[in-house]
């Protein structure tokens, strides 16, 4: 049990929480968590649908986002 | 799902801080910029008739502007507008004001919940304990790789700014952020030196190469204005990447010691 939860530690995000997450646990959520981060920054900066870009025009503008 | 939930919260609550924090930076900063170089983009616009909508003053939009164009440089121009343009006259927007700035806002918040989760992500995948001035160290690299980086070779731009196509910019900018990020990574992260070389060569790279730049650069807006815009977006997104870098950090550590 020890042994195991040293190898748990070694990839979870934080040694607190080997309890209650595994390996597959903390990699599934980093992939989701980059995932939909990556999906937020692609709607709000980059989408060309033009509703998008109307709404979030001058978030584009000041955050440098290719733009026009 | 319970790392997922965990880097969710910590990202929300970073984002939602620091993209209330940097919706008030921008509207002291970069909206009002944004605002006046709309006012020279619109006289432009009008001054060149081959954009839709502009039918008959051109002559008066023209004196309006101030601008002296060739013929050539003009139906350039006029064609550029009219690509550039498409989006305002294809569609919603929202009107000036009120409606304009919470959208600003709500965009705002989004990419900074956006960033964050990439940082939370990033956190979570190195493993090591966190607080808050390794974020802010975390923030301070977020801003070289996504503001820094792209600005060298892509200036923050003010409306009415000829640029090239969106896509090959869009491109440019996503190429550059991913090799400025690994090759930070590669310098931080590994210990030969060989890796480091790589690092370096790795951010110089999409310079080498060089961004995609318009035929020939043209602003509608005063070059003065295109400057201070270039000044106003670099500092408020060192102050927003130092404030999420610094609240992610400390939501981090603590969502994943309470566990």
């Amino acid at each position: 049990m020890q042994a195991n939860s040293q190898i748990l530690n070694q990839t979870t995000p934080n040694r607190t929480a080997a309890g209650s997450t595994s390996k597959a646990d903390a990699k599934l959520g980093i992939f989701c968590a980059a995932f939909l981060g990556v999906a937020l920054l692609w709607g709000v900066g980059f989408s060309h649908i033009n509703v998008f870009h109307n709404a979030a025009h001058d978030t584009r503008h000041s955050n440098a986002f290719p733009c026009h | 799902m319970d790392t997922f939930r965990r880097l969710l919260i910590t990202a929300v609550l970073a984002g939602l801080i620091a993209g209330v924090f940097v919706t008030l930076v921008h509207q002291i900063a970069t909206v009002p910029v944004i605002l006046k170089a709309e006012v020279f983009e619109k006289a432009a616009d009008e001054a060149a008739p081959a954009t839709e909508g502009s039918d008959g003053n051109s002559a008066t939009a023209g004196s309006m502007s101030g601008m002296a164009m060739s013929g050539t440089d003009h139906d350039h121009a006029a064609s550029e507008a009219h690509e550039a343009h498409d989006h305002e006259e294809g569609g919603w927007e929202p009107s000036n004001g009120l409606e304009r700035n919470a959208f600003t806002a709500a965009a705002d918040i989004l990419t900074g919940i956006g960033f964050a989760l990439l940082l939370a992500a990033a956190y979570a995948a190195r493993g090591s304990q966190m607080d808050w001035r390794k974020g802010l160290f975390w923030g301070l690299a977020g801003f070289a790789v996504f503001t820094l980086a792209p600005g060298l070779g892509l200036p923050p731009e003010v409306p009415g700014t000829e640029a090239a196509p969106l896509l090959q910019r869009q491109l440019w900018w996503v190429a550059t952020v991913l090799l400025t990020g690994g090759g930070l990574a590669l310098i931080f992260f590994t210990r030969q030196m060989l890796w480091s070389v790589l690092g370096v060569a790795m951010i110089v790279l999409p310079h080498a190469y060089g961004a995609p730049q318009p035929a020939e650069h043209h602003s509608a807006a005063p070059e003065a204005l295109a400057h201070s815009f270039i000044v106003a977006v670099t500092m408020t997104s060192l102050l927003f990447w130092v404030a999420l870098g610094i609240l992610t950090g400390f939501f981090f550590q603590r969502q994943f010691k309470a566990a």
